[in-house]
């Protein structure tokens, strides 16, 4: 146990934090995947696309009610929900090549709550000004009308920010112009309504008060991310065989070599979940690399090189600490281990595009009946039952014919049509009832199982689909 | 063994675990972490104490809300018969050959009338409808009183030789035993058989079966066998047999008879519920 006499709190409160604005390339890298990711997730229900009559124009539309998930040229029904796990995967493995070749980027740069975090922060730094400002604000403990006004006024930027993203959300799930008016005027489900509130309360909350204790104790990537990363992932981390001992420190004795970094705290001030990246690697760590843009830019003032906080890696340590120059990116980024990742996810993604350009426009599926097994009719004929369903994926309505081919002697019929054609709507599906017959004393009234193939002709270009089957006879059962 | 490195000043204490070394700091929780986690045990006492939540013996605290699924089972049903009563009651009054042709009216009374099959039927057709043995086969094509709408709207109205319902269908085939000679009866039976397309078990006495036939059953069956649906005598020049064409089976047939009963719904279920059903029994193959 301890040997600390006072006994720790149950809790901690949070420590505000208050990061300064930096700027430098990595900075301007995440405005940009801001600015990008921001754009995609508001523009893209607004696109339109033409799919022809009767069907959503939506260019992304997840049509829960109808079970269609239509991504531009791509019309997913629900029993294809796979396309949308292997996108999963495709994700995860992407996580995992990205993590393994450079430690949390993922959440330093394109993770939600990263992106929103830095919006709201912006706003925050826009209305109250940067972190000494905003730190006076903070300890001023007295609510006069000053920091009332920028207080209200920041809620309610960020109510603004929070009500658009949860608004656009539901616009992915509908007709994005109809329901927008549906929106405002009060009359769309109630559904969206929960869910624009969910997502506007949680955004507001996250983004803008929970902001890094989300990262740190909420999300569980920072706990798996460790298995991910090995000492060649490129991660950010600062050189202490170049920085110390820093100025500053009682560790630096007179007439002593002094280290690079001059204890400025300008990596401490900006980083967003508030920690020392001088102190090694951190969970709490999001690699976003606005420390190296800070120390850069101190670098670059006192006229050192750059690179005392750097991308870097844990095995490049001894050849660095020897005075010999780090082992090229490439080197870090080629291994094994991210070449299997990009391998998997590349494989994954072949099989997917495969299964997109063989999947055929007309589907079948065979269901026999089997209670009962077999039907006698009056002129000892056999009828076997059969529920077939037919998928037409065209965007318009096409004839169907329906054949069997098997024992020459068994005849089908349509249920509720005397004709060996059903009409199926465009992108619709339609089940019909079919019986087969066998003729009295025939092979297959008599047998067991006879084999039987259904073929599905599309009456309009002659494209084929075939399911196989078959007929059960009196045989055994006789 | 491995080097614990020195404790520094500031560190939290440990929670005094030891793993191979590496300890574990007691770090202090976030508040707002801890909030949550103290709103969660006040909502789970209160949830228990609002609803149904601890088991007892035989059955378990009800709850101050008084919430139980079978209550909100029981209403969705309520809701349902309420939101149904419209098509309902269209049902009961149109023309029962025009249902078919209302597409709405013929769907709904295909689902519904599944559901009262499903209840109410199957215990003697099967859930398949294929019947057993004395029970028929609604799924082929023979029909004992007609297999029209209207035919099976009465049949399942009134029901077959029940006494409960004056309406109902009634016909008694005479137990032959008591009536024919032993001689006539076998002859007969092998004359049924010959005239269903089964190889009679003795040929010789076909056609003095033709003479006992034409003399007893042919009032009834027909002269060539096919039936009387106005007093739902089988067809027995067919491929169907209600209780088996064997010689056994036909020889029992004759001499005992056979009399199957089947209960007037009328007394049980509400007239669109008894067309439903009719709807669904006329669609599942058979009906003409």
């Amino acid at each position: 146990m301890s040997d600390q006499t006072t006994p720790p709190s149950l809790y901690a409160a949070r420590e505000p934090i208050f990061p300064r604005r930096v700027s430098g390339p990595f900075r301007n890298f995440k405005w940009i995947v801001l600015i990008v990711t921001l754009g995609i997730y508001y523009v893209v229900p607004w696109i339109r696309w033409d799919r022809g009559p009767d069907l959503p124009n939506q260019a992304v539309l997840l049509d829960l009610a109808n079970r269609r998930f239509y991504f531009f040229w791509i019309d997913i029904w629900s029993h294809e929900f796979y396309f949308v796990a292997g996108l999963l995967i495709m994700a995860g493995l992407g996580l995992f090549l990205f993590t393994s070749a450079l430690g949390r980027v993922w959440c330093g740069y394109a993770c939600p709550q990263t992106v929103w975090t830095d919006l709201f922060i912006l706003v925050e730094r826009w209305i109250e000004g940067d972190r000494n400002a905003r730190l006076r604000l903070h300890r001023q403990e007295k609510m006069d009308a000053r920091k009332l006004r920028l207080r209200l006024t920041k809620w309610t930027v960020w109510l603004f920010i929070a009500v658009a993203t949860g608004g656009a959300w539901v616009f992915y799930f509908a007709d994005a112009p109809t329901l927008l008016v549906d929106l405002f005027t009060g009359q769309a489900a109630a559904v969206a309504y929960i869910t624009v509130a969910i997502l506007t309360a949680t955004t507001f909350v996250f983004g803008g008060f929970a902001r890094e204790q989300i990262c740190i104790y909420a999300c569980p990537w920072p706990r798996i991310q460790g298995a991910m990363m090995d000492e060649d992932t490129l991660t950010v981390a600062y050189r202490p065989w170049r920085g110390e001992p820093r100025k500053h420190s009682e560790e630096v004795k007179a007439g002593e070599p002094m280290g690079d970094c001059i204890d400025c705290m300008a990596c401490v001030n900006v980083c967003p979940v508030g920690i020392d990246i001088r102190d090694g690697q951190q969970m709490e760590c999001i690699t976003c690399a606005l420390c190296i843009d800070a120390c850069d830019d101190v670098m670059a003032k006192i006229g050192k090189p750059r690179g005392l906080i750097d991308y870097l890696a844990l095995s490049d340590e001894k050849l660095e600490r020897a005075g010999n120059p780090p082992r090229p990116v490439w080197k870090h980024i080629f291994r094994p281990r991210t070449l299997i990742y990009t391998a998997l996810w590349g494989g994954v993604g072949v099989a997917l595009l495969v299964a997109l350009f063989i999947r055929a426009d007309i589907e079948v599926t065979v269901a026999p009946v089997r209670n009962p097994t077999f039907v006698t009719m009056s002129d000892g004929s056999i009828r076997n039952t059969y529920d077939i369903r037919l998928r037409n994926k065209n965007n318009e309505e096409r004839l169907f014919r329906i054949a069997v081919q098997g024992d020459p002697a068994v005849r089908i019929q349509l249920e509720g049509t005397p004709y060996g054609s059903v009409s199926v709507g465009a992108d619709a599906s339609h089940l019909q009832r079919v019986y087969v017959i066998a003729p009295p004393n025939s092979a297959p009234a008599e047998g067991d199982h006879t084999d039987l193939r259904f073929w599905i002709e599309d009456l309009t270009n002659g494209d084929r689909a075939y399911k196989d089957s078959n007929f059960t006879g009196k045989g055994t059962n006789q | 063994m491995t080097k614990v490195p020195p404790k520094q000043e500031g560190d939290p204490n440990t929670t005094g675990h030891s793993w191979d070394g590496i300890e574990e700091f007691d770090n202090p929780m976030p508040r707002w972490w801890l909030w949550c986690f103290y709103l969660t045990i006040i909502w789970g006492v209160g949830y228990t104490i609002a609803y149904p939540a601890w088991p007892l013996v035989s059955s378990a605290t009800s709850g101050l809300l008084g919430y139980s699924t079978r209550g909100e089972v029981a209403e969705e049903i309520a809701a349902v018969e309420v939101a149904n009563e419209g098509i309902n009651m269209r049902l009961a009054s149109v023309e029962l050959t025009e249902i078919a042709n209302d597409a709405e009216l013929n769907s709904y009374a295909t689902s519904a009338g599944a559901a009262v099959y499903r209840t109410w039927c199957t215990q003697c057709h099967g859930s398949g409808a294929a019947g057993f043995v004395g029970y028929p086969n609604l799924l082929d094509d023979d029909w004992l009183w007609g297999g029209d709408i209207e035919n099976i709207h009465a049949t399942i109205s009134h029901g077959i030789r029940n006494e409960d319902d004056d309406d109902a269908r009634y016909s008694e085939m005479p137990a032959f035993g008591d009536i024919l000679e032993p001689e006539e009866i076998t002859s007969v039976v092998n004359y049924v058989m010959d005239l269903s397309g089964a190889t009679p078990l003795d040929a010789s006495q076909v056609s003095a079966g033709a003479e006992v036939y034409l003399d007893n059953c042919s009032a009834c069956h027909g002269e060539e066998g096919l039936g009387d649906r106005d007093q739902g005598a089988p067809n027995l020049a067919d491929a169907i047999w209600l209780y088996g064409g064997d010689y056994d089976t036909l020889m029992e047939t004759v001499t005992y008879s056979r009399y199957g009963v089947m209960p007037p719904w009328t007394q049980r279920l509400s007239e669109a519920e008894i067309r439903a059903v009719s709807v669904y029994v006329h669609q599942l193959g058979g009906g003409e």
